[in-house]
């Protein structure tokens, strides 16, 4: 059953040191706020599940969160490396990074699979890559009917999946829309699952076939507005493209990075307090 | 008649986007294929279906998307679908006629890496990885790669296989189970290659004006073959070059304008 609470009771309430957790959302509502709260809370040795690791794991890989990483493309989407990514797996820092690597349509028929409890995903995939072969887990497996190979991988069921999505009701109804991405797949699949929303409403007025969310699949819901920023939520605010571009520059270097997580993350109390300081260092990038 | 100036980067775009034809359904990766794909779009390919890994299916977007799910691309398509629902129903449903890929590292047989440099548990230079890619490669009826020609990119042997393309040439592709038909053209800031039957090596088909023969084989770390009849890959249009730096022109202006904290 969903309760309204704090983002920072949630974080507190459900996600203990060395847990498997995945924070999805495709490109759209990629839940910042939350990633944040992680990092803010002092969070270690997670495994971390994510198609794409996206800035938010970067900025948790880099600040020290993360042991593991399954994931499925590790870049920054039209800018280039994601360099704390790249700095725990070629230099082990902060830490050492585990990584468990696949394909997005082996890991998307993985969330599937983990949503419907099965143990294993099937797919036409991996013929020839060596994949594989750094990979143990990626296996075949015989049709029953036809004799045909086929791949065979383990399905994804974290102890918590963390989503951003538009709207939910008063009692925890969530509603998304846009590039849904593996949400949905992924709130099924784990044992507890917490939203963030752009806003509490009265009524959804979801039409018949729209992705939500029912309040008993959901543990808890927080209201957080921009909690995607700099990703986007669809019909509320755009993806700030100047930003990802940004982050090549403060990620490159691990003082920089440090120095921008303690001001705009250890050193704020909240998402909102975050908004402020960002809006406030854009003003100053903008005037240099 | 004077031709146009244009650069090298641009008579790829041009070259690549003419391969794909009116109609076909595409699955498009973010970057040059994106640019590529959408050019073909809003000249000779008004009713191509492209398809993006995010979900949205027939995608026509007014600028480039710098990610792979910016709200340009939902906002324009005929449907968006889930993640799921793409890799699953679309691309493995075999309803793709052509992939459209881009790679770190390419092989004379058109096997692509974007996983690493070096070696894969002490990575030199850790790449983003495979994405969509190795199901791309395998379930789309036909692949084109876009790739900038150099020695560090044309490669004896890759570090790595992320995705297939001719596996060891000849009929090894077919006789793993692939479904796909493989890369039908590579096409570099150079010149286009193509499978040559039946041993299914990438050769040069056209040169794009003013490279040598000399030029091509310096920046490829194998011994590249031209085909007998190699020629000249047409100069891009004027129109051709108009809509493309358009399109750069207004992706530019909606890249700055984010408006997020």
């Amino acid at each position: 059953m969903a309760q309204w609470m704090t983002l920072s009771d949630a974080i507190t309430a459900f996600v203990q040191d060395g847990i498997s957790i995945a924070l999805e959302g495709f490109t759209h509502l990629i839940p910042f706020a939350a990633g944040h709260e992680l990092i803010r809370q002092g969070k270690r040795d997670l495994s971390l599940v994510r198609m794409t690791p996206d800035l938010i794991y970067d900025q948790m890989i880099g600040a020290g969160c993360a042991s593991s990483l399954m994931f499925s493309w590790g870049g920054n989407p039209g800018v280039g490396s994601l360099h704390r990514f790249r700095d725990a797996v070629e230099h082990g820092w902060p830490t050492p990074l585990v990584i468990n690597e696949r394909s997005h349509s082996d890991l998307s028929n993985a969330w599937v699979a983990g949503a419907a409890h099965l143990p294993f995903a099937v797919l036409r995939g991996y013929t020839g890559s060596d994949l594989p072969r750094v990979n143990p887990q990626i296996r075949t497996i015989a049709c029953p009917f036809t004799g045909e190979e086929l791949t065979a991988t383990p399905a994804v069921r974290p102890d918590v999946t963390i989503i951003h999505a538009q709207k939910a009701d008063r009692k925890g109804n969530v509603l998304l829309w846009g590039i849904i991405g593996v949400q949905k797949e992924a709130v099924l699949a784990a044992k507890h699952a917490i939203v963030t929303v752009e806003e509490q409403v009265d009524r959804l007025d979801a039409p018949p076939n729209a992705c939500v969310l029912p309040h008993w699949v959901i543990d808890a819901v927080c209201l957080v507005p921009r909690g995607a920023t700099p990703s986007y939520a669809h019909g509320y605010y755009t993806r700030d493209n100047a930003f990802y571009r940004r982050w090549d520059d403060i990620s490159r270097d691990r003082a920089t990075f440090r120095a921008w997580v303690q001001e705009h993350i250890l050193n704020t109390a909240d998402f909102g307090d975050y908004l402020r300081v960002a809006a406030e260092s854009k003003r100053q990038v903008a005037s240099r | 008649m004077s031709l146009p100036e244009y650069t090298s980067d641009e008579m790829m775009t041009v070259s690549a986007a003419r391969m794909l034809r009116n109609g076909a359904v595409c699955f498009v990766g973010i970057g040059l294929p994106s640019t590529a794909a959408n050019l073909a779009r809003l000249t000779h390919a008004p009713d191509v279906v492209l398809i993006y890994e995010s979900g949205p299916i027939g995608a026509k977007p007014s600028h480039l998307p710098l990610s792979i799910g910016d709200s340009e691309l939902a906002e324009t398509a005929d449907t968006v679908v889930s993640t799921p629902e793409v890799f699953r129903y679309w691309l493995q449903g075999g309803r793709v006629d052509v992939g459209f890929l881009g790679a770190a590292q390419i092989d004379r047989y058109a096997n692509i890496n974007t996983t690493v440099i070096g070696d894969y548990g002490s990575p030199t230079v850790r790449l983003p990885g495979a994405g969509g890619a190795p199901e791309i490669s395998s379930n789309a009826k036909e692949v084109l790669l876009i790739v900038r020609q150099t020695l560090q990119t044309f490669v004896e042997k890759l570090d790595f296989v992320t995705s297939v393309g001719f596996l060891s040439g000849g009929d090894s592709r077919r006789a793993a189970g692939i479904r796909g038909d493989g890369p039908t053209a590579v096409i570099t800031d150079l010149c286009i290659l193509q499978p040559r039957l039946p041993d299914r090596e990438l050769v040069v088909t056209t040169m794009h004006p003013g490279i040598s023969r000399e030029r091509i084989a310096r920046s490829t770390s194998w011994d590249l073959h031209f085909a007998e009849d190699c020629g000249e890959t047409t100069p891009p249009t004027e129109h051709e070059l108009e809509v493309l730096r358009r399109l750069h022109c207004e992706s530019a202006a909606a890249y700055a304008a984010g408006d997020g904290a």
